[in-house]
């Protein structure tokens, strides 16, 4: 699209261009001498800012925060997938009540803050799974392989991740199915199967292709929402780093968050990838366009109480 | 539901802190996000580069980390006082920019590409084809994924408790730990503001989307 903004550029075009690259980049330039200027004269290029980062023990409670993330974002993404499918098959459904069940859960937590969420959790059940977890063993196990015993947090922060992606899962679930062409399901039903066989035998499985950029992406919201563990005192990857930089000898919070964000954006940014990458595959091998997260309906619109029923496509605009 | 009412005024006050602190927020971001994306469609390499690099970077970060850097960092950087609230703001802003970048890019994006071509074809400039043709164009296509910029924004101002601003978030979680027995309701309570708000911005949202209709 940008390309038809402008024409290809004349000679004067060109060298107008060319004046506004190198002013810009001039802009640029400066913007990052400033930064870095500033940082250097607050000492944040001292090496004891930075060689933490070579001490063996840093370098291991850091990895252990990061597979504490890691674990949340499994579980959590594995979780709202059931729950994403299950109320999303709901919102599709021929019985009204069921649908009306999962229209109120689904549009609920998807306007309730997560943190809300987590912290609701957190606060009414975090000790009674500690100990459930305390009395099974798990606990020990954590321990031992260095992780986070913080287990009760784990799981609110599971279970707050499950109830919010879960939700805008189902939504991504709706949109996928009734992207499928009309005429799929009223061959289905035609030829005698039962709903529940068209949704599992015909619907899905074409719908399931449109929806895997959407997953993915749902998964990057995940892993990064993960870091709410960090309300909760759970020993993820933020956390860890903060509690390291907030060492009063030390305090790199700033080399800390340098650190941290490149090892997030290499995480995501290669999801994300995949991510476009699996939607230009969709785009090249079928005729469903692939669902798009950002189009799914706003949160309260409740003419979609309707128009799931009548398998109209979603009123993407 | 006793501990509720008896609170309601400190809640309703966490209430406005949280508006305050969105509304400042968005008005960061949408400056921002503006200036962001038009950028990002310009035919200037650089400036490209800097609003796609922005973008990647902003968008694969978790906030909590960009608090922490601005909360925790940036007082480091030799600026004194308590500023939390303020350096609250700037991290959700510069956060929500990033997503309001890609919400206008994706509207522009949407605008048929004739339009572009016909504009260019009787002889307007890239400024006044974004001006004129695009951008009225790509407003209405636009509001639906703003709104939900904005309503994730509102949403996200609650992490901000864990840094001590008393905003809705934390007199929930305040009020909780000191009525244990109260929890539901709490919760309940303060789940409610956010869905008013929530629904308000979406309610807002379809109004103009309605308004601004055009059969084609």
């Amino acid at each position: 699209m940008s390309n038809v903004l402008f024409d290809a550029p004349g000679p004067k075009a060109r060298a107008r261009q060319r004046m506004f690259t190198i002013v810009g980049a001039v802009v640029v330039a400066v913007i990052v001498v400033l930064v870095v200027y500033k940082l250097n004269s607050a000492g944040q290029f001292e090496a004891k800012m930075w060689d933490v980062f070579l001490n063996p023990n840093v370098v291991r409670t850091l990895v252990n925060g990061l597979i504490n993330t890691i674990i949340a974002a499994i579980l959590s993404i594995i979780l709202s997938l059931i729950f994403g499918a299950v109320f999303g098959a709901m919102r599709v459904s021929a019985l009204a009540p069921l649908r009306w069940i999962s229209t109120i859960v689904v549009e609920l937590f998807r306007a309730i803050p997560l943190v809300l969420l987590i912290l609701f959790v957190f606060l009414a059940y975090s000790q009674d799974m500690q100990k459930f977890f305390d009395t099974i063993g798990l606990t020990n196990v954590f321990d031992s392989a260095g992780l986070s015993k913080n287990l009760g947090a784990l799981a609110s922060l599971v279970v707050g991740l499950t109830l919010y992606n879960g939700s805008v899962l189902a939504e991504i679930f709706r949109a996928g199915i009734n992207s499928v062409p009309k005429g799929q399901r009223e061959a289905a039903m035609s030829i005698g199967m039962r709903s529940g066989q068209t949704l599992r035998l015909i619907l899905a499985p074409q719908a399931i292709r449109t929806m895997l950029p959407a997953i993915v992406s749902q998964a990057v919201v995940a892993l990064k929402d993960t870091s709410l563990g960090f309300i909760i005192a759970y020993e993820e990857f933020v956390r860890t780093g903060q509690l390291i930089a907030a060492n009063p000898q030390l305090r790199n919070y700033i080399p800390m968050a340098i650190v941290l964000m490149t090892v997030y954006v290499a995480i995501n940014y290669s999801l994300s990838k995949f991510a476009n990458y699996l939607s230009t595959r969709q785009r090249r091998t079928t005729k469903l366009a692939p669902v798009n997260a950002d189009q799914i309906a706003l949160p309260g619109t409740v003419e979609t109480l309707v128009d799931s029923a009548a398998g109209n496509p979603p009123t993407a605009s | 539901m006793r501990v509720l009412l008896d609170n309601l005024p400190s809640l309703l006050e966490g209430f406005g802190k949280t508006l305050g602190l969105s509304a400042l927020a968005a008005l960061i971001a949408l400056v921002l996000g503006t200036i962001l994306a038009a950028c990002r469609v310009s035919p200037i390499p650089t400036l490209r580069g800097m609003g796609t690099s922005y973008v990647n970077v902003v968008r694969n970060t978790p906030l909590v980390l960009l608090l922490v850097l601005f909360v925790f960092g940036i007082p480091q950087l030799g600026i004194t006082g308590d500023h939390v609230f303020a350096l609250c703001v700037a991290a959700i802003g510069c956060y929500a920019a990033a997503f309001i970048c890609e919400a206008l890019r994706s509207g522009i994006n949407s605008v048929h590409p004739g339009q572009a071509e016909a504009a260019r074809a009787i002889g307007l400039t890239f400024t006044q084809n974004l001006q004129l043709i695009i951008l009225p164009q790509a407003f209405r296509a636009v509001i639906p994924p703003l709104a939900n910029v904005f309503i994730a924004l509102v949403k996200n101002t609650a992490i901000v408790e864990a840094f001590g601003v008393t905003e809705a978030a934390y007199q929930m979680d305040s009020l909780i730990r000191d009525n244990p027995n109260a929890l539901i309701w709490v919760f309940v309570g303060a789940a409610l503001g956010y869905i008013i708000i929530v629904f308000a911005i979406s309610g807002v949202a379809r109004m103009f989307e309605r308004r601004l209709a055009v059969a084609r």
